[in-house]
């Protein structure tokens, strides 16, 4: 028999059968699935939370679920929620964005730069584990009671995370495929560009999402201490809503700041899973 | 007698150092590499010469410590000899390890079509080659798969479809069907040969697999351990079609098998 029809029959027999096709009971099932256990989480939290409520510890702070979800609802009727959202998201956006440049830059000259790395590698660890509240004082002094004080403060709670995320992930590019791409003639800015680079990638995506997470932390730590005249936002309700004694408004505004976070972070979990299915990373039954 | 023969065939084929009748492609002259320095360093290659025709596919072998994988990066190289030299002339070379090495975030095609883009081979061109060469290792229809949707055998064609692809005269491999299982590993075998005929390559190919040597080379290189020196070589009759079966492939393979135990014997004493 000709070697070209064993081979054949051999790649044929050694690849996985394909899975059954996507009916819609199929989808519907792993919706589910994926679902139920995060319903089943809320209403524990919430069940508890009822708990403490009617037990009346601190009766006078910690309102019960029921009228801190109606007052959301209530302030979700109003524009001043969405206003504040907004403008927050803004400076989230403007400060991260910021950050993911600088950081970029930073950490792809220090991952390939010997020297550099001797003198800033251990500095930019030092600043990822800086609490970044520690920063507003700077910020006030060098940019006065406005946003681009909070936008300081945001910068520099994320950049850290995310350059080293990158130098992680130039530094965890496998040998080999540094072997097999210089043999194949990449050099210079094509090695980088074809093959550092892509190899990078999910450390430097687990790089951006624990620089989000500072980010968050940073900008409403940035936005309660900061009094900023005039401009609104989530930290300013927070702060306003604390000092008219009004928990129930404090604990709405606490549940929108929980799930932006939640929402940001879960996006980049799924950009993660993506990059990690393409290359195989993932356990065919684990990925959803 | 049959050890009277074997004895004869070995003794008949040893030609040393020189490829025979083709013009040389690759030149090894006194080749040696230590890695660290004073005392403690280990001496992994000593003066090793060796010569290979163009269009020749020659062996090495050797135990543990012999030095191949450091003589196939001396000659692509990925690392500097401290004595000797190789001349490789203006060929290109490529090099295939036993892992493919292939990007995982990168399709079959777009990995071959790397070593494309790696030459500046314009676009349209590079898609035509690129399915020429995954239809060359059998691979048509495969382009759209991710290396971890393929079996090891086919991985390790497509990245001999990529060292194809590097347009290279020498093709350096490092013991690449080490990890296959053996029915995939026969199969491969047929391909290679064939490929490498087909485009004339010349092939240095390390292995730890004596059959695998005698079954490809047109020569085997038995390199010695600790440090790695050119202790035997043996040509192989080309008289036909091989198989790894075949009684030619054992008689030739246990003579070589017998050599290296020898040697290997030397440093348990």
């Amino acid at each position: 028999m000709a070697v070209e029809q064993v081979l054949h029959g051999l790649d044929s027999l050694e690849l996985e059968p394909s899975p059954a096709g996507a009916d819609a009971g199929r989808i519907a099932r792993k919706a589910w699935a994926a679902t139920w256990p995060k319903l089943l989480a809320i209403a524990l939290v919430l069940g508890l939370w009822e708990l403490v409520a009617l037990s009346g510890w601190k009766h006078l702070v910690l309102r019960g679920p029921a009228p801190v979800l109606s007052n959301l609802w209530g302030q979700m009727q109003h524009e001043q929620l969405w206003g504040a959202i907004g403008s927050t998201l803004e400076t989230a956006a403007v400060g991260y964005v910021t950050a993911l440049v600088i950081g970029s830059v930073v950490g792809m000259l220090v991952a390939r730069i010997p020297p550099l790395r001797a003198a800033f590698g251990s500095i930019i660890t030092a600043l990822q584990t800086m609490p970044s509240v520690a920063w507003v004082p700077f910020g006030i002094v060098i940019f006065g009671p406005v946003n681009s004080a909070i936008l300081f403060v945001v910068i520099l709670g994320a950049a850290p995370s995310i350059a080293n995320g990158l130098i992680t992930g130039v530094d965890y590019t496998p040998p080999l495929l540094l072997r097999a791409g210089k043999t194949m003639g990449l050099r210079g800015f094509a090695l980088y560009r074809y093959l550092i680079m892509p190899a990078s990638l999910p450390a430097f995506v687990a790089g951006m999402k624990q620089g989000w997470a500072f980010a968050w932390r940073s900008l409403m730590a940035g936005e309660i201490v900061i009094n900023i005249i005039g401009h609104l936002s989530i930290g300013q309700l927070l702060t306003t809503d604390q000092s008219a004694l009004d928990f129930t408004s404090t604990s709405a505004v606490l549940i929108v700041i929980l799930v932006i976070g939640v929402i940001v972070d879960m996006c980049f979990t799924k950009a993660d899973l993506f990059i990690r299915r393409r290359r195989g990373l993932l356990d065919a039954s684990a990925a959803t | 007698m049959s050890t009277g023969s074997r004895q004869e065939v070995a003794l008949a084929t040893a030609v040393p150092g020189e490829a025979a009748d083709r013009p040389e492609a690759v030149r090894l002259s006194g080749l040696s590499k230590r890695y660290g320095s004073g005392p403690r360093g280990v001496l992994a290659l000593d003066r090793v010469s060796l010569s290979v025709g163009q269009g020749e596919f020659v062996c090495i072998i050797g135990a543990s410590g012999c030095g191949k994988s450091t003589l196939l990066s001396l000659v692509a190289g990925l690392d500097r000899p401290t004595g000797g030299e190789v001349a490789v002339g203006h060929r290109r070379v490529a090099m295939m390890f036993q892992e493919p090495g292939l990007l995982p975030w990168l399709t079959a095609a777009s990995n071959v079509e790397l070593a494309l883009r790696a030459r500046k081979v314009p676009r349209v061109a590079r898609q035509e080659r690129t399915a020429e060469l995954l239809g060359m290792v059998r691979l048509d229809g495969f382009g759209p798969k991710r290396p971890h949707e393929l079996s090891g055998g086919m991985r390790q064609r497509v990245a001999l479809a990529r060292a194809l692809a590097q347009d290279a005269d020498v093709l350096l491999m490092d013991e690449p069907f080490g990890a296959l299982d053996a029915m995939t590993r026969d199969l491969l075998h047929d391909e290679l040969d064939r490929i490498c005929r087909e485009q004339g390559l010349t092939v240095l190919f390390v292995t730890h697999n004596v059959r695998e040597a005698v079954r490809l080379g047109d020569r085997v290189i038995v390199l010695s351990s600790r440090p790695g020196r050119v202790i035997e070589e043996y040509q192989v009759p080309d008289d036909g079609p091989r198989g790894i079966n075949t009684p030619q492939t054992a008689e030739l393979a246990s003579i070589i098998t017998d050599r290296l135990r020898e040697e290997m014997g030397r440093h348990g004493s």
